[in-house]
């Protein structure tokens, strides 16, 4: 098995050299996790109470996309993340109400209510590109950004992520072999949280890791211990160095484990022996994090319980001002299909409007026509 | 599984899990691994494995588990499982079977609704069957199994949860390309599939009720080869014709359907033959009622075609 970096052990205890970082970065880390848990929280019981559809639990695996986001740069990096990185947003400063705005597909989504949720699509404040259900897709996708920023002589990068699964994808292996022959300034996240929905990684694949099949690309490839957010971010940040310093790519895997479902609709009672959540519950990121902060001097229990209070507090006013929108008018279902509306799209959008105007299914929540 | 060792399922969550949708719940802990397992995550990849089983001596069931993400498998189905017979003049076949959900009604947004028959329909080679009740789709399906050519079992996953209705014990074919009368009827000819079967049969019911009308809804159950006889009788006997599918229009299902209509029973035609479709656009979440075809839409189409 390739070698686990980590910096730090399931009790905070300092056991690998740790990066020179910023005591902001390491506290908005530590932040992103406790809004990404609120968040988390919040998205389950809406689900389970009907107000939201769907939802992705994101709990044991923050600290990769935490720990991720720190080492990328949000105004001259893109990111191509997927559906389990809510803590790469929120690092960012993503604002939670525009994030929930995507969970209840309302009239200000970014997405326009067209995608389910946990399907996040952002230019501000830093280049998240929209999610997409179809895995892997975003892999070949970013080394194409990552080529044009070579193209242009950039010094930025690309950072892409995806489950251990997605590395099954067709997308995963032509994303990896362009790059390799490119050269393209990208880092690839591989979150390793053992499971594709309830597919044990062992059947995944046959390799002995998913950082050793960077060896057949041409890149390097780095096991980082993925409830770590230091060690994910020396791996990341090394990795950007290098695709900057015109290197090219890496292969990062991030050890980490799902303890959720693996979405509101799933029950993972069924695959998962309650035995491996327990020992991973030892490993928890957040805890782990707090502790070696608290023993450095950057963050006291005041402190931490002051920014779980301010987060609970902004997780919920997010979500309550997210809940009170409409949602898009149906004049929506019809844009954005090209720049420009074609007629038969003009007539069928017409037709739309008309027939639901003279029915009541019409009526939107407020008793107004939704156009 | 039981009648045939060669059959076997395969797909991403097929095995302990059963499936997203449970379809192939306890087949496993019943047939074990090597006849019901769990794939990696490549569609190509179960497409593709899929189609060499089947060359030797297998029967494969495989599984995709949506029909939005059957597209990196297009290449396995439309230019390989669709041709090996004709390529090879005959010497090797595909006798596999793809299911897979499809549809919307699960507010599944882009990537959880579509309805991509058309796209299927439309490669020689490769029969399409989508069944609309429970007990057509045990008999579709072993049909679909013992057929010597590769057939894309396509499952309105709307219908999964709908109703519920007694399927006989044991092994019985719904035969391949015929047509079932959901309604029997002379006024109006509604042909539909999947999904819009009970949206159909409910505006049928309406109409009948409102006008006493007469509307014969036809389940196609079989895109192709399609039982062109039954749709022309149909349309013949009725003499006014709606299409309904939830897959968008342009170049939809509902073309073919209409120009065959149009080249051979012209004659008995009385009014323009309307359809009733999903938009030309990508398929929404938040505003997805908004989007399928309802009966509320059916009904206005039939009242069209009556009132012409
Ligand atoms: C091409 C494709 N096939 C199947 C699916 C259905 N699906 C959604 S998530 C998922 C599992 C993904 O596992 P992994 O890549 O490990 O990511 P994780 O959910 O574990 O974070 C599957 C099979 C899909 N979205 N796209
Ligand atoms: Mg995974």
């Amino acid at each position: 098995m390739s070698e686990l970096l980590q910096i730090l052990d399931e009790t905070g205890k300092k056991v690998g050299k740790a990066p020179r970082v910023k005591r902001e970065v390491l506290l908005q880390i530590y932040r992103a996790i406790v809004q990404t848990r609120a968040f988390d929280d919040r998205c389950m019981k809406l689900q389970r109470t009907g107000r939201i559809g769907f939802s992705v639990p994101n709990l044991g695996i923050e600290a990769v996309s935490a720990g991720a986001a720190a080492a990328m740069d949000p105004i001259r990096d893109w990111f191509a993340p997927y559906y389990r990185d809510f803590a790469m947003l929120f690092y960012h400063d993503v604002s939670a109400e525009k994030m929930f705005d995507n969970m209840f597909g309302n009239c200000e989504d970014n997405a326009v209510g067209r995608q389910m949720p946990v399907h996040f699509t952002f230019t501000e404040p830093a280049k998240f590109f929209s999610i997409s259900s179809p895995l892997g897709t975003q892999i070949p996708q970013a080394v194409g950004m990552a080529m044009a920023m070579k193209n242009r002589g950039e010094d930025s990068a690309v950072i892409t992520t995806f489950g251990d699964g997605t590395t099954s994808s067709s997308g995963f292996h032509s994303g990896l072999n362009f790059a390799g022959v490119y050269k393209a300034p990208i880092v690839f996240l591989c979150q390793n949280n053992q499971f594709a929905i309830s597919c044990h990684s062992d059947m995944q694949t046959a390799s002995e890791s998913y950082a050793i099949k960077a060896r057949a690309y041409g890149m390097p490839g780095v096991r980082v211990d993925g409830n770590d957010a230091l060690a994910v971010y020396k791996a990341v940040s090394d990795a950007a160095k290098r695709a900057r310093e015109g290197k090219g790519p890496t292969l990062i895997e991030a050890y980490t484990f799902r303890m959720g479902g693996h979405s509101t609709s799933d029950d993972p009672s069924r695959y998962v022996d309650a035995g491996l959540i327990a020992k991973w519950q030892k490993r928890d990121p957040l805890l782990r994090l707090r502790n070696w902060l608290i023993g450095e001097g950057h963050l006291t229990e005041e402190r931490a319980d002051e920014i779980a209070n301010e987060v609970a507090e902004e997780i919920k006013q997010a979500a309550d001002a997210a809940q009170a929108k409409s949602r898009p008018v149906l004049g929506t279902i019809f844009t954005d299909v090209f720049e420009k509306m074609p007629s038969h799209l003009e007539a069928q959008m017409e037709g739309c409007i008309k027939h639901h105007a003279e029915r009541d299914e019409a009526v939107d929540e407020k008793g107004e026509f939704p156009l | 599984m039981k009648e045939d060792d060669s059959v076997l399922v395969m797909g991403e969550d097929v095995g302990p899990k059963g499936g997203v949708f449970l379809a192939t719940e306890k087949l496993t802990a019943e047939f074990g691994e090597e006849r019901c397992f769990d794939t990696p995550l490549s569609e190509d990849g179960i497409v593709g494995v899929g189609v060499g089983m089947a060359m030797n001596g297998m029967k494969p069931v495989c599984e995709i588990q949506f029909q939005d993400f059957i597209f990196p498998a297009f290449d396995q189905i439309v230019s390989e499982a669709a041709k090996i017979r004709y390529r090879s003049g005959g010497q090797y076949t595909v006798p596999m079977v793809i299911r897979t959900p499809y549809g919307g009604g699960i507010k599944g947004g882009l990537y959880h609704s579509q309805s991509g028959e058309a796209y299927f329909a439309h490669t020689p080679g490769l029969k399409v069957v989508i069944p609309s009740t429970p007990y057509d789709a045990k008999g579709l399906l072993i049909a679909s199994i013992n057929d010597p050519d590769p057939v894309l079992f396509m499952e309105p996953k709307a219908l999964y949860r709908a109703f519920r209705e007694d399927v006989p014990d044991g092994v019985y074919e719904v035969e391949l390309s015929k047509t079932r009368n959901v309604t029997e009827g002379g006024d109006v000819a509604v042909f539909c599939y999947g999904a819009m079967v009970p949206v159909c049969a409910d505006a049928a019911k309406r109409i009948k009720d409102s006008r006493n009308k007469d509307v014969r809804v036809v389940d196609l159950r079989t895109l192709m080869p399609l039982d062109e006889e039954s749709v022309l009788q149909a349309a013949r006997d009725c003499g006014r014709v709606v299409i309904v599918h939830e897959a968008p229009r342009f170049c939809g299902y509902g073309a073919e359907l209409s120009a065959l209509i149009a080249e051979r029973a012209i004659e008995s035609i009385e009014a323009p033959i309307k359809r009733v479709a999903g938009f030309d656009t990508p398929f929404p979440n938040t505003l997805e009622n908004y989007y399928m075809p309802d009966a509320r839409r059916v009904l206005d189409a039939i009242e069209e075609v009556l009132d012409f």
